[in-house]
């Protein structure tokens, strides 16, 4: 089932959440909401669910009109990030509740034996008797999903559904999570503010900012034109210098790069700390190492600029240069935008 | 000397053992061994005497019906005051816990005012025929008034602590109100309304000063067991006084017991495994 927002406002008391948002997410797909918190993520996660209602704008599902269903009729998963599993039922009761509770009439039987088979989809055979308190929070965030996919949604809504587990947990969860997808086809919608947790699972990256869309496309999108800075440094570590932008060229502590279409004025330029080289003679901002820290597959150097700027770079293990040594840092894929 | 992170344990273990065999045990136990002094034939004679078996009727079922009234409209309240913000909701939080404040032979003067035949709400009720103040109906307004603070208390904490993703999930889930009122809210809430409902109900079967002004006393008809018990302490007779004395505190002994049973299977599922 295919989701569109039109333009979806949405406003606490004085706090404006949501600006305007437009969005289309495709029939199977599975979409990342990703943002810092107040970035109105959840927000717009909720009116989809119709936990929250829109102040302006419409959510369509398919060609339907959603925008005022109450969630109850709405027809969609909703996983909570604490879970939310009912601590007074079993396990298999949990699953069975949207069943029982449904306007369709169920066999006592049917239910049983969709409740076995929701079990074995994620892989908790044999825990239907244990009570919520007696599992880990895996294994709960996994009940958590068959509770929501039994009453067979049209689309899956996902707050944060790894955000409180141990980050091993979190990993196999990802891509096992994945894998369900794939097999059930299920649009699937998650927010979260992990941005590795947003590239490894989604087809598409919705970031967010302040209420607003800031870049929408694939994970290789984002990663690779990211739209502002922004995105930049929310993706990952960045590093940041002033610059000059002339005629298409930015300078930055005498070097130039290469800034086609930008305005003259003052721009910033952005780098990761994987692409920096260090050289001891030749071209290159000039900088002094500060400190070295030893990590398992490289070394994060910190180092100052000549201009007094601060820089991280990841060196590779045989790196031997130590604190005070100068030399010049070579960028590649260097970005630049305009400053704030 | 065992290593320990908290201190204090054997001093105020020792303080409060102290305290409770003094202030609680020890009363109780003088009440029991008087009542035992009587040996089993008189013993049982005066608790099966057939005044003071109307008695314990009439205060049980007095104490089940107002204990029956303030699990409904003490829920009510303690819902009211959680889910919903409204102007003078802090007053009326206050306003609870009032009967628990006041001198309950104030309270028992105050509805007997109230509720005769020429009080504000006696003669109104007695326009449809009702009367309140000298018959059971006044003995149970009496423990209703004084008791209504217990169900809000217990109910009302929990009822904050409930995590609205519950109720949440279980809508998108399709529940209807009402079935997730059943199947979410109730269940988790009933321990709560167990511990309300044992404590309202004792205290309504041991309550005395309210009541004696409304009730009118009528031995066999409005004569509550306390007042039993008064009857025969003011006619020197400790000993009888004791004795039926035991009989409430065996009744409520039993009752909190059961309570605790059923409160500990409501609880089941808080077991780690």
């Amino acid at each position: 089932m295919k989701i569109s927002l039109h333009n979806v406002v949405k406003t606490f008391d004085t706090f404006r959440a949501v600006h305007g948002i437009s969005l289309e997410v495709e029939s199977g797909e599975l979409v990342a909401l990703l943002g810092p918190s107040g970035s109105g993520k959840t927000t717009i996660l909720r009116m989809v669910a119709g936990l929250e209602f829109a102040d302006g704008g419409n959510i369509y599902f398919g060609a339907e009109d959603a925008t005022d269903i109450a969630v109850r009729d709405r027809g969609v998963g909703f996983v909570f990030q604490h879970y939310a599993l009912f601590p007074h039922m079993t396990i298999g009761e949990n699953i069975a509740f949207g069943m029982k509770v449904s306007k369709v009439k169920r066999e006592k039987s049917a239910i049983a034996t969709r409740v076995t088979e929701l079990l074995r989809l994620v892989q908790l055979d044999g825990l239907q008797d244990r009570f919520p308190a007696q599992i880990s929070g895996g294994q709960r965030q996994r009940v958590a999903l068959a509770r929501a996919l039994a009453v067979d949604p049209k689309v899956l809504l996902l707050d944060e559904p790894f955000g409180a587990l141990d980050a091993n947990v979190r990993r196999d969860l990802r891509r096992w999570l994945r894998q369900i997808h794939d097999e059930l086809g299920i649009t699937t919608l998650f927010v979260t503010h992990d941005q590795e947790e947003a590239l490894d699972l989604a087809d598409r990256v919705v970031i967010l900012d302040k209420g607003r869309i800031v870049q929408n496309g694939t994970p290789e999108d984002v990663c690779r034109n990211p739209a502002n800075a922004f995105v930049m440094n929310f993706l990952g570590d960045a590093n940041r210098l002033p610059a000059t932008i002339q005629a298409g060229t930015a300078h930055v502590e005498g070097v130039p790069f290469q800034a086609p279409d930008m305005v003259d004025g003052k721009g910033e330029l952005f780098f990761r700390p994987t692409d920096i080289d260090w050289r001891e003679q030749g071209e290159g901002i000039p900088a002094t190492i500060l400190r070295v820290i030893d990590r398992p597959d490289n070394r994060r150097v910190l180092a100052r600029t000549d201009g007094g700027h601060a820089v991280e770079f990841d060196a590779p293990p045989e790196f031997s240069h130590g604190i005070g040594a100068a030399g010049h840092l070579a960028i590649q894929r260097a970005r630049v935008f305009a400053a704030p | 000397m065992a290593r320990r992170v908290l201190p204090g344990l054997p001093l105020s273990l020792g303080i409060t053992l102290v305290y409770v065999c003094l202030i609680v045990a020890l009363p109780l136990g003088a009440l029991v061994f008087k009542a035992a002094s009587l040996g089993p034939e008189a013993y049982w004679e005066i608790v099966s005497s057939d005044r003071a078996l109307a008695s314990y009727r009439v205060t049980v079922l007095c104490a089940f019906a107002a204990t029956v009234f303030n699990l409904v409209f003490g829920f009510a309240l303690a819902w009211v005051l959680v889910r919903y913000r409204f102007p003078g909701r802090r007053l009326i939080d206050a306003l609870v816990d009032l009967p628990f404040a006041l001198p309950t032979a104030v309270a028992g003067i105050a509805l007997t005012t109230l509720f005769a035949q020429n009080g504000w709400f006696g003669a109104a009720l007695a326009g449809v025929g009702i009367k309140v103040a000298y018959t059971p109906l006044g003995i149970i307004v009496a423990m209703a008034f004084t008791s209504l603070p217990f169900i809000v208390r217990t109910v009302q904490p929990v009822l904050e602590e409930l995590d609205p993703a519950l109720e949440e999930a279980a809508q998108s889930l399709g529940g209807s109100d009402g079935s997730i009122f059943v199947r979410v809210i109730l269940p988790l809430l009933a321990p709560a309304i167990l511990a309300g409902v044992s404590l309202s109900f004792a205290r309504s079967l041991g309550e005395f000063g309210a009541i004696i002004f409304i009730a009118g006393n009528q031995p066999f008809e409005t004569e509550i067991t306390a007042l039993l018990t008064f009857i025969r302490l003011e006619e020197y007779d400790y000993q009888a006084a004791a004795a039926i004395a035991s009989v409430l505190l065996i009744t409520a002994f039993v009752m909190l017991a059961v309570t605790n049973l059923l409160q500990a299977r409501a609880l089941r599922y808080t077991v780690k495994a």
